[in-house]
């Protein structure tokens, strides 16, 4: 064996003992890494009562309350098999809408209701003109009609 | 035999002249592209049906982000060959990409958080994406830094190799982080397999801005390494031809 490959086995080698280990911790802090728990883990019991933690999912269509003459705002995220009811008083980012994804950071209360103290909007991946967008809308409403 | 270019591409006078020759052929693209995809994304694409004006932050955010990504796979890979074929030339081309790719990381890091206040609500979160991509910055600046805490250059060059190696395994991590966990920044639209998430007027000139970046970066990194290799060879008796100099001056 030439020393060049040695050397070279030596770098494939440190490549790939770095991958294993940094895969394996990855793994282990799987939690941790994760930004926002869904509707589903919370459903399945993943949050310590009391404990803050992100919410994330959709904002259920149609769920938005907003209680008149304060910045109180109700609504339900949702991942289409479980949902949270959430409450929230402050200021909502702009790209916050009904059917579009959103983070929030609070706690669960008594009653199963997410008290939220920080909200974030999750934008998705799709970009386009807002003609496009419309007739896409016309589209699937005439669909439904 | 077939190995014969790489033997020479490792020859400090012949990376020297090549690198001098081949500058302006990135260097003048890299200006056109960026040219007609500012035009095209700034003055021609259509607002998005959510962000406005907003998303057109994408056209400088995306391409550093993706260049972030790729100088320091250049930099890992040209330190592995330095290391394992004791190439300087190829040393020198890794120690020319730390400055370039820690300024593409911070150029993705600022425009990202510019976007994220009004777009998500928040400047900075924890993200998986947000925070691997400033330990990118960390290994750029680790690398960096180690280099210039070394004062031979033999050593230098193999310490900070191996630390571009390990840190090699963050970059699909980076990539990934949007898909393998939740995040809050959004799944790449283009960067993947499949169709582009976005219409061919927005998209066209994101891939121009992209192509012009690549090429902006491939022109700086052969300047620069061009100075690196005068600065290691500055000894050496081709370097006073090459500057036009006869034999015997001093450089």
């Amino acid at each position: 064996m030439t020393p060049r490959r040695r050397r070279l086995l030596w770098v494939l080698g440190i490549l790939v003992g770095v991958a294993a280990a940094g895969g394996l911790a990855l793994r282990a802090f799987q939690q941790n890494v994760m930004f926002y728990f869904d509707p589903s883990k919370i459903a399945a019991g993943e949050v310590k009562p009391g404990q803050r933690f992100r919410l994330g999912g959709m904002v259920e269509k149609g769920s938005v309350q907003r209680i008149p003459g304060t910045l109180e705002v109700r609504f339900v995220v949702t991942d289409f098999r479980h949902s949270v009811p959430v409450r929230y008083s402050n200021v909502l980012p702009d790209l916050f809408r009904e059917g579009a994804g959103v983070v929030a950071h609070g706690r669960l209360d008594a009653n199963g209701t997410f008290v939220a103290d920080e909200v974030l909007a999750k934008h998705d991946e799709k970009y386009m003109p807002p003609e496009v967008a419309r007739s896409l809308n016309q589209g699937a409403s005439s669909r439904t009609q | 035999m077939a190995w014969v270019w790489f033997h020479r591409f490792g020859s400090p006078p012949h990376f020297y002249r090549l690198a001098g020759r081949l500058t302006p052929w990135f260097a003048w693209p890299a200006a056109l592209l960026c040219l007609a995809g500012l035009i095209g994304g700034l003055g021609m694409a259509p607002a998005d049906y959510q962000q406005g004006d907003g998303f057109r932050i994408v056209y400088v955010h995306a391409p550093a982000a993706w260049l972030s990504l790729m100088v320091y796979v250049v930099m890992a890979g040209t330190a592995a060959v330095g290391l394992v074929w004791r190439m300087n030339v190829a040393y020198a081309v890794a120690a020319s990409c730390a400055a370039i790719g820690a300024s593409f990381t911070v150029v993705a890091l600022v425009t990202g958080m510019l976007w994220g206040r009004p777009m998500w609500g928040t400047y900075w979160e924890w993200d998986p994406r947000l925070t691997s991509e400033l330990l990118l910055l960390f290994l750029y600046l680790g690398y960096m830094g180690l280099r210039n805490s070394i004062d031979d250059v033999g050593r230098a060059d193999r310490a900070s190799a191996l630390l571009a190696i390990v840190g090699v395994v963050n970059v699909p991590i980076i990539h990934y982080s949007v898909i393998w966990w939740n995040s809050l920044h959004q799944a790449p639209s283009v960067m993947k397999f499949g169709r582009p998430t976005m219409p061919a007027s927005m998209f066209v000139p994101l891939l121009l801005m992209l192509a012009g970046f690549t090429a902006y970066f491939v022109a700086l990194l052969l300047t620069r390494a061009r100075g690196e290799v005068l600065r290691r060879e500055r000894n050496a008796h081709w370097i006073a031809e090459a500057l036009g100099q006869g034999p015997g001056c001093k450089v």
